[in-house]
């Protein structure tokens, strides 16, 4: 598989990242060069082995259902940019 | 041309914790905006989601209910998207190994049982609410509310078994009996505690590949599901027969409007960019548990059905309206058990109770009359201490008061006259005076003899045993 500016264009609107005219043509490059590694990776023969769901060997952490306190609202929006009326004030979501 | 519709139904349902889905912030709906959010469900840095034991309980139990296989192991993934609702910018869910596969259920539609599959049950976080000053389109900006953010729900996708919107209502409301039955979810469609989008698509008679689908949003009530069916079903052999071509959309059924708009055209397929969510750990799930489960499950209502049918002779109708909701084959079972004749309570409860709960608004867990209650009256109305008509009226009562039956009837002096000698005079009083009422009946108008029962009814109140009335007045004109 080859990566195109196309497909780094896409990658970059669904991460909403802005990026520069040499941008694209730097990251094409490095993303084919990653790609190539894997295919390396790829020649290894994993017929046979589970897909790795998780990296440590731990299974079924849970808690019991019990509500706790939540946090006081003013901490909740303290970060917040904008709010308004004890809500999260955010830009409108549609364009146009 | 002829079309056969395909449809398919994806439903989530909140499920009934105390705590969240990863969290131990209250679920409780109706809260102050947020107040119910923690550093975890709003996503800040550094925090570590644990899954709340319940859920995972709640959608095996869900999972076996349905007919699933639950598979014994099973994972998050992160779904990626941008929208505010989402603190995370991604939702916790499940992708290529859900908690429970395979499973179906019957629907009975004109008569005729039908098998839907049910592709997949998954655990996920609800997100938040939004609040548009105005409408979406014209609003300057938004505010977020994110107390719904990581109530635990469960989607269940069906396949694409459904042929008519008819029959995507059935679905609908079997399934919301099943998941109240097991006690999952309190279901209310009109709190968002059960959502329903819906995949459609046409295809010519005999075809068996799937035309291109539009999915449907919005549909907030058993009526909306099938009125938004029914009308994109139409549209969309309109855009055909006129030789255009389905486009693959979101449209929302505006009920207002009476009809589905666009949303927004998929124009890159879905890409969430699913991983799996390295900060929740996989459950294994013992069979041993899972069996446990299994036997704790209740009586399911097409068991129950079958069961009121085989023990109390009601018929399949009656049998399937009492089960429909697990309140309601409770209360009659709860009548039968205090006494009540099985046929008289399933009479009552679908006619004069359900119509006073419709009126008021209520659910039957509110009802006023409880099931003993019922039951001493129509105990009165077998044993003739009440006609069925004076039974209504202290039904009435009841319902207002909370009074007892036998209370009433004393009080408000209901008992039926049954004594001959008694209503001998009242016959013979009413006949007296109403000459022309008897010569007319005599000339052969039936209509006549209401009249002159309507007047000794007047007389006693309505108290009267209707058939020694009918009786006496025959025997003396």
């Amino acid at each position: 598989m080859k990566i195109t500016r196309k497909d780094v264009e896409q990658v970059a609107l669904l991460s909403r990242l802005e990026l520069g005219e040499n941008d694209v043509e730097k990251f094409t490059g490095q993303l084919n060069a990653i790609l190539d590694y894997i295919d390396v990776l790829n020649k290894v023969d994993t017929s046979g082995v589970e897909p790795t769901a998780h990296v440590l060997p731990v299974k079924n952490v849970m808690r019991a259902d019990e509500a706790r306190p939540s946090l006081p609202r003013e901490l909740a929006l303290a970060n917040a940019p904008e709010q308004e009326d004890g809500y999260f004030k955010v830009p409108k979501i549609l364009e146009g | 041309m002829e079309y056969e519709v395909v449809i398919g139904l994806e439903v989530h349902t909140e499920l009934k914790t105390a705590s969240k889905i990863f969290c131990g912030c209250s679920t409780s709906f109706g809260a102050e905006q947020n107040t119910n959010v923690c550093p975890v469900c709003l996503g800040l840095p550094g925090v570590l989601p644990v899954l709340n034991a319940k859920v995972l309980e709640f959608a095996v139990r869900t999972g076996l209910a349905l007919n699933c296989r639950i598979l014994p192991f099973s994972k998050f993934d992160r779904k990626n998207y941008y929208y505010p609702d989402l603190p995370k910018n991604f939702q916790t869910s499940q992708y290529d190994l859900p908690i429970a596969v395979d499973g179906h259920l019957d629907v009975e539609v004109a008569g005729e049982t039908k098998r839907i599959g049910i592709t997949r049950v998954h655990m996920e976080e609800d997100a938040g609410k939004l609040v548009h000053a105005g409408t979406i389109a014209k609003a300057d900006y938004t505010l977020v509310d994110y107390n719904r953010t990581g109530v635990p729900l469960l989607e269940i996708v069906s396949e694409p078994d459904i042929r008519s919107a008819e029959e995507a209502k059935a679905y609908l409301e079997k399934l919301k009996a099943i998941l109240q039955y097991i006690d999952v979810s309190d279901c209310k469609m009109e709190e968002g505690s059960l959502r329903c989008d819906a995949n459609i698509s046409l295809r010519p008679k005999g075809e068996t590949k799937l035309g291109t689908k539009a999915e449907i949003k919005n549909l907030n009530s058993f009526k909306a599901v099938q009125k938004g069916l029914e009308y994109e079903a139409l549209r969309q052999a309109e855009v055909l027969d006129e030789g255009g071509r389905i486009v693959q959309e979101t449209r929302s059924w505006d009920d207002a409007r009476g009809q589905t708009v666009s949303l927004r055209s998929k124009e890159q397929a879905h890409d969430y960019r699913y991983f799996p969510e390295p900060d929740l750990v996989p459950m294994v799930v013992d069979s041993t548990w899972v069996e446990d489960i299994r036997r704790s499950l209740p009586e399911l209502p097409d068991a129950r059905q079958a069961r009121l049918m085989k023990e109390y002779g009601l018929s399949g109708y009656d049998a399937g309206v009492i089960t429909a909701s697990r309140a309601m084959a409770d209360f009659f079972d709860a009548t039968v058990a205090a006494g009540a004749d099985a046929k008289a309570a399933a009479n009552w409860i679908m006619g004069e109770l359900s119509r006073h709960l419709n009126a008021a608004g209520r659910e039957i867990e509110e009802c006023p009359v409880a099931p003993g209650q019922l039951a001493a009256l129509i105990d009165l109305q077998a044993k003739g201490t009440v006609s069925g008509k004076i039974a209504k009226t202290v039904f009435e009562e009841m319902w207002a008061s909370g009074k007892d039956a036998a209370v009433i009837v004393k009080e408000q002096g209901l008992v039926q006259i049954s004594d001959e000698g008694e209503v001998v005079a009242i016959v013979e009083k009413v006949i007296a005076a109403n000459p022309q009422s008897v010569a007319d009946f005599k000339a052969g108008k039936e209509r006549a003899l209401g009249f002159l029962v309507g007047q000794i009814m007047k007389e006693t109140k309505g108290r009267a045993n209707p058939e020694l009335v009918n009786k006496l007045l025959r025997e003396r004109i």
